[in-house]
């Protein structure tokens, strides 16, 4: 499973450069970035390669960030991949909450971030139909 | 134009007669209140003063303040100086903390009640003949029945519309030939905007003149509904504690509002040093209730910042005038003529989760209407990693405060420590309308 770190932010001006400038500072590492926006706030999400560090740098500085869990794996970088994954979740019955890609281990291989509520169901069923879960 | 004076005895006394009927009304009112009311007899007996010490109105100051806090420590009818058989109407505003503040009348308080408000009836035209249509609340508030009574009381006839159903207000104006309407002035600019979008035009209606109050509005708003409705739009000013609406109006002349100073002394006094100031200075607005019986009121501190103008109105009248209110000494807010005090904000936010929270409240008007954003930092402890989460908390917070003030609000949540810990008090409200009437004011 996958750590994540959400962190929340006013919708103005200079605010992400505060969060990015947080995680610099701290020699943080990103591997998957992504912001999901309201008309007056928004959340960032992150995920780390030091993700208790990067949470107490970002808590250092007062912002409203929390940690938590979600379902990581790894698909071929080819077309109708994801569409196998969705179809055996959809089988499944699992809602997705929100889903984001990042950058791949490998050139040839993409690495994907859901969430769903149940992430050690969700774990469980794609291993079981042979999809790559990042440990 | 000049509009028939409804007391022209007492509306245009010279000073000297004035001040000897005070004078009277007030030595009368003292020896009642310290016999009958235990909280003004022990203030006075603390301050050592005795009812046959005040002998005139240069007395006055002699009295001790009362205060908001002194009406909720008797709630609800501890200051009542008569016995509740001889009350015949009870109203009630809204308090801090879900405490209301009850005032009571008798059957002479509200005849004299019914009287200043003929009399702001009479100063903007209107007589018998008249079309008087009401659209402030009935109810506990007291605008409703208060203008109501005055209405009728000038024998014009009625129109009980309270405020609410937007549509069918404008079809009664049409219709009934309302020719003086009483409103808050949000009330009417809302109105106005509902005419525009449905293309009814200010011609269709037969409206000469209105009386606006119970909330602060800038000359501005008194253009935009003058233009809006087809009428002379006058200032009226009323507090429950001291009676209701028409304690002071405006006259033809629209420049400050006479008060029924026959009934009501007025003096305006520093709220820091409590020394009474010179006519023409700004302060502190005091009322003195020297004919009420059942809740007369000794030197009530209303809070309102007013000044007070003795000079001869052209209009002929000689009642001293008040200038519009500038704000108020405490933290009240009137939002669309609501009063909101930012401690009930404070337990409405506590109620969600009993867990402080930082906020900050900014009223602004916007197109007219007053609006109240409550800003409030986000905790951690109420952040996971989702949108809808946040979203609901939002809401929640929103249901709460909306349904403790009973005016709709929005929020705007903020990230931790953006307000300023130190902050007092003061500091947690941002007035733009107070900013605006200042620059405004040329």
């Amino acid at each position: 499973m996958l750590e994540q770190i959400s962190i929340f932010l006013e919708n103005k001006p200079g605010r992400l450069a505060a969060v990015m400038n947080v995680l610099g500072k701290a020699n943080i590492d990103l591997r998957a970035f992504t912001i999901a926006d309201t008309t007056d706030f928004g959340i960032v999400r992150i995920i780390a390669r030091e993700p208790e560090k990067a949470l107490a740098a970002l808590k250092e500085n007062d912002f409203t960030a929390a940690a938590n869990k979600i379902t990581g794996f790894t698909i071929p970088d080819h077309p109708g991949e994801m569409n196998k994954v969705i179809e055996i979740l959809q089988a499944g019955g699992v809602d997705i909450e929100y889903s984001y890609s990042f950058m791949g281990s490998r050139p040839d291989e993409a690495d994907i971030a859901i969430k769903t509520k149940d992430n050690e169901g969700t774990e469980k069923l794609l291993k079981s139909k042979g999809i790559k879960i990042i440990e | 134009m000049n509009n028939e004076i409804y007391m022209p005895e007492i509306e245009c006394a010279p000073r000297d007669e004035m001040e000897l009927l005070q004078s009277y009304r007030l030595c009368r009112q003292i020896r009642r209140v310290y016999e009958k009311v235990k909280p003004y007899r022990e203030k006075m007996d603390a301050a050592g003063i005795k009812p046959e010490d005040i002998r005139s109105i240069k007395d006055l100051s002699k009295l001790p303040f009362t205060v908001k806090q002194d009406l909720r420590n008797n709630y609800p009818y501890g200051m009542f100086a008569t016995p509740l058989s001889e009350v015949v109407r009870i109203h009630a505003s809204s308090g801090t903390t879900g405490k209301q503040t009850v005032v009571g009348y008798t059957q002479n308080d509200i005849e004299i009640w019914s009287e200043c408000a003929a009399r702001a009836l009479a100063r903007v035209g209107g007589t018998k003949n008249d079309f008087v249509h009401v659209s402030y609340g009935y109810g506990l508030f007291t605008g409703g029945l208060g203008m109501h009574y005055g209405a009728e009381k000038l024998g014009a006839t009625t129109i009980p519309a309270s405020a609410g159903n937007s549509m069918r207000q404008i079809q009664m104006f049409q219709d009934f030939g309302s020719s003086i309407v009483c409103m808050t002035p949000s009330y009417a600019i809302s109105l106005i905007e509902l005419m525009r979008e449905n293309d009814i035009s200010k011609d269709t209606l037969h409206l000469k003149s209105g009386l606006f109050g119970a909330e602060p509005w800038t000359e501005e708003m008194r253009r935009e509904i003058e233009d809006g409705l087809g009428l002379k739009a006058y200032d009226i000013y009323g507090l429950s504690e001291i009676s209701g609406p028409s304690v002071a109006s405006e006259c033809e002349c629209q420049n400050g509002m006479h008060i029924c100073e026959d009934h009501f002394i007025p003096e305006i006094i520093d709220p820091y040093t409590m020394e009474v100031l010179p006519a023409g200075q700004q302060g502190e607005l005091v009322f003195t209730c020297i004919t009420k019986e059942a809740f007369p009121l000794i030197r009530y501190r209303t809070r309102d910042i007013a000044t007070l103008v003795y000079d001869k109105c052209e209009c002929g009248r000689t009642l001293v005038r008040m200038l519009k209110p500038q704000g108020r000494t405490d933290d009240m807010l009137i939002i669309r003529g609501v009063n909101v005090f930012p401690s009930q904000i404070e337990s409405a936010l506590l109620s969600v989760d009993n867990k402080a929270t930082n906020y900050f409240l900014v009223v602004d008007r916007v197109n007219n209407l007053d609006t109240l954003e409550v800003q409030v930092e986000l905790r951690g402890d109420m952040f996971g990693d989702n949108v809808r989460d946040v979203e609901s908390y939002k809401k929640k917070l929103k249901h709460a405060i909306d349904s403790a003030i009973g005016v709709g609000v929005s929020i705007r949540l903020l990230e931790p420590k953006s307000l300023a810990r130190s902050m007092g008090k003061a500091a947690r409200v941002q007035d733009n309308r107070l900013i605006k009437n200042k620059f405004e004011k040329k």
